[in-house]
């Protein structure tokens, strides 16, 4: 809707081999991102079907201010989560929401399935390609091939799915230009679902500011690159990134290890921020549209052969990956933790899913919930080499109990026992904090059950009054709509306060009061439980397993009474939210 | 004196664009399509990053490619675009040697005119403008 009064919609229909645009001005209330998505998704979606019905639609969109406004740079996926069986929506950076900003298309809608492997190349209009030989090749080669077969480079972004995506795992991820990822709730398997290995989007077509824009929108695009860039509010992505959190969590006794046995561990400083940056640290990218360049390359150097045979491997990393992929494995260095990431970047996992499924993997071993045949290798926390196997068997789908897993901890521990300490929270794995009630009740209940929905984690770091917390969550999840359907990448939240992000929307022509954002935020939200109520999701059903109420959090150990107590008290808010319309 | 743009170190790209996004934004565009300044990958997100300019050279190919006077010598390097005389025919990105020329949708070529815009958004200093007699 950039410049123009509507939203443009392209459908794909894989089945028919076929495509349309729709210019839908009754979409615009829904700015992008997350409304647009959420919007587009309760249209087409079949509540009746399974998620991985060929008829479930795939949704795709940006937002108003996408690569227009720094550090807008963001693409929302939105699907019925083959994961958790209900809403799922997802987000991903890299250079996917500028190809669709310039290949003119707000949102996308994909159904069906189409007759065997294909990608989908998108400019002016969509190509169906073969890719029945790229079925079964590694996120990174099929990358490396398109690049080769499609043109556009430097405006150009290409997502694709590895093998646990063609395999239906519930938690395979898509990866966007190799660093960057629609991680969670299993977008991979639906994108597999649908034979669609890739999809590559070409963004070069010309769009003028409008005249009477031209002034303003430098000025504030100036003035938010100064934000950006020249303030401290965004130094920490800057710098050592993400995994700067690893030193202070563990001193705050919040950083899960050990399947959550543990909240702290004693070799921290061997696999902290710091210690990456000083090892395997070789540089930076960025999202495009944003000048941070927050994504972390980290680097290790393998003998794969007597005689000084070496190859290397480079992969971004971040906390939750040094936390998924490391501590909640027992994992003691960067080099073992980067060539782990490297197995699941390769195999399109989502991270922190595979990481938390290992830890429950390798505790029920350990209790003889699974014997060895099961397993195939003698999990042990700490030992890579058992994990490395294990991941290409998850995403294979090497025996009966590694098809389990490949359905995430819930599933799994339904059949083999060990609910007790299969660590999810709302049926997606936990992320990397055990801080207290915000961060435990927020991902219950949050509405993608991801620590992102409302930022629980930081809630709990400053120190809340307990009878603060639910309302604290509800209202961060109603801001983050927001920026979400903006779509402003989340780490560049305190740039865009709400004077910013008025003053953002008006430079692009969309004029906007405070109290109408407001509004929006929470017709967004209404609108997500909508959907959720169809697909027969209600939040009574959260039930929080008991290993976060064993392990001691930042804020003491957790009574599992009252943390119900508060999912309780969080539904009150929805069904009042529910009732104002 | 007049300043011509110049590669710094093209090893601290980062590859956010925002040199791109700057000279759209002084053509009046919100697309990058049609910068002077192109920043692209080179083997995907592991490799490293091209930035392809206008070297500013001092004999400048593309001119002497254009047989309609359409590109002139600029004082300091490089050329300035006459558009009213462009045919169109595509000879001086032909000539350039360092495929810094891209045409527009319509035909024309994009000149890069040095003005260093781009250069103050770059957060790392990789392209720097440099003052020349």
């Amino acid at each position: 809707m950039l410049a123009r009064d509507y939203i443009n919609v392209l459908y794909i229909d894989l089945d028919k081999q076929e495509y349309r645009y729709e210019q839908r001005k009754d979409l615009v209330k829904y700015l992008g991102g997350t409304g647009l998505a959420a919007k587009l998704l309760d249209e087409n979606i079949k509540p009746e079907l399974d998620p991985l019905d060929p008829a479930q639609p795939m949704i795709y969109a940006i937002g108003p201010l996408s690569f227009v406004m720094p550090v807008c740079t963001k693409a929302v996926a939105t699907f019925y989560s083959p994961h958790t069986k209900e809403y799922g929506e997802s987000h991903a950076g890299g250079r996917f929401a500028m190809a669709m900003r310039f290949a003119g298309i707000d949102a996308m809608v994909i159904t069906g399935k189409s007759a065997h492997p294909q990608y989908l190349l998108i400019d002016d209009g969509v190509q169906f390609r073969d890719a029945r030989a790229m079925w079964g090749l590694s996120v990174e080669e099929t990358g490396k091939i398109l690049r080769q077969t499609t043109h556009g480079s430097g405006v150009r972004s290409s997502i694709r799915i590895g093998r646990s995506g063609e395999n239906l795992v519930t938690y395979a991820g898509v990866n966007v230009d190799t660093y960057r990822h629609f991680g969670r709730l299993g977008l991979g398997a639906v994108m597999g679902s649908k034979n669609l290995k890739a999809i590559v989007v070409i963004g070069n077509n010309t769009v003028d500011i409008p005249q009477e824009l031209k002034v303003k929108y430098r000025k504030v695009y100036d003035k938010i690159y100064d934000r950006v860039l020249n303030t401290d509010l965004m130094k920490k992505y800057h710098e050592l990134g993400t995994p700067v959190n690893v030193i202070p969590l563990n001193e705050m006794h919040s950083l899960p290890s050990f399947n959550l046995q543990k909240n702290k561990i004693d070799f921290a400083e061997d696999i902290s921020g710091e210690k990456f940056a000083e090892d395997n640290l070789v540089r930076k990218v960025a999202c495009a549209g944003c000048p941070i360049g927050c994504i972390h390359i980290g680097q290790v150097r393998r003998e794969f052969d007597a005689g000084y045979e070496y190859e290397t491997i480079n992969v971004s990393y971040d906390h939750e990956l040094i936390f998924a992929l490391g501590t909640f494995l027992g994992i003691r260095s960067t080099d073992e933790i980067l060539e782990l990431i490297d197995v699941v970047e390769s195999e399109g996992l989502d991270a922190i899913s595979t990481g938390v499924v290992l830890g429950w993997a390798t505790e029920a071993y350990k209790r003889g919930y699974v014997s060895l045949e099961e397993t195939l290798v003698p999990f042990e926390f700490g030992i890579v080499q058992n994990y490395i196997a294990a991941v290409k068997y998850i995403s294979t789908r090497k025996n009966k109990f590694y098809e389990d897993l490949g359905k995430g901890v819930v599933h799994a521990s339904k059949i083999y026992g060990g609910a007790d300490f299969a660590c999810h929270l709302g049926g997606n794995e936990m992320a990397g904090y055990h801080t207290g009630y915000g961060n435990v009740v927020g991902f219950a209940v949050g509405s993608r059950h991801s620590h992102l929905d409302n930022g629980g984690y930081s809630i709990d770091q400053s120190k809340p009054k307990e009878e603060d917390i639910v309302k604290k969550v509800y209202d961060e999840e109603l801001e983050r709509n927001i920026l979400t359907s903006l779509v402003i990448c989340l780490f560049a939240r305190k740039v865009y306060t709400r004077d910013i992000v008025l003053e953002a929307l008006d430079a692009v022509g969309i004029s906007m009061t405070n109290e109408e954002l407001t509004k929006f935020a929470k017709d967004v939200q209404r609108l997500k439980y909508q959907i959720k109520a169809k697909l027969g999701y209600s939040l009574d059903s959260i039930k929080i397993p008991e290993r976060f109420f064993q392990t001691k959090t930042l804020n003491g150990v957790l009574s599992s009474e009252k943390a119900h107590e508060m999912v309780k008290e969080y539904k009150k808010l929805i069904d009042e939210l529910m009732n104002e319309q | 004196m007049a300043k011509v743009l110049k590669v710094a170190d093209r090893r601290r790209c980062i590859g956010c664009l925002s040199c791109r996004q700057a000279c759209a934004r002084l053509r009046g565009e919100f697309s990058i399509a049609n910068s002077a300044i192109e920043v692209k990958t080179s083997g995907g997100y592991t490799g490293e990053f091209v930035i392809n300019i206008c070297r500013g050279c001092e004999e400048p190919a593309c001119m002497e490619a254009c047989k309609f006077g359409a590109l002139t010598k600029r004082n300091g390097g490089g050329v300035i675009f006459h558009k009213d005389k462009c045919t169109k025919c595509g000879a001086c990105g032909v000539a350039c040697a360092v495929n810094a020329i891209r045409f527009d949708e319509e035909g024309y070529p994009i000149i890069c005119t040095h003005c260093g815009y781009c250069t103050k958004y770059c957060p790392h200093r990789c392209i720097t403008t440099k003052e020349v007699l």
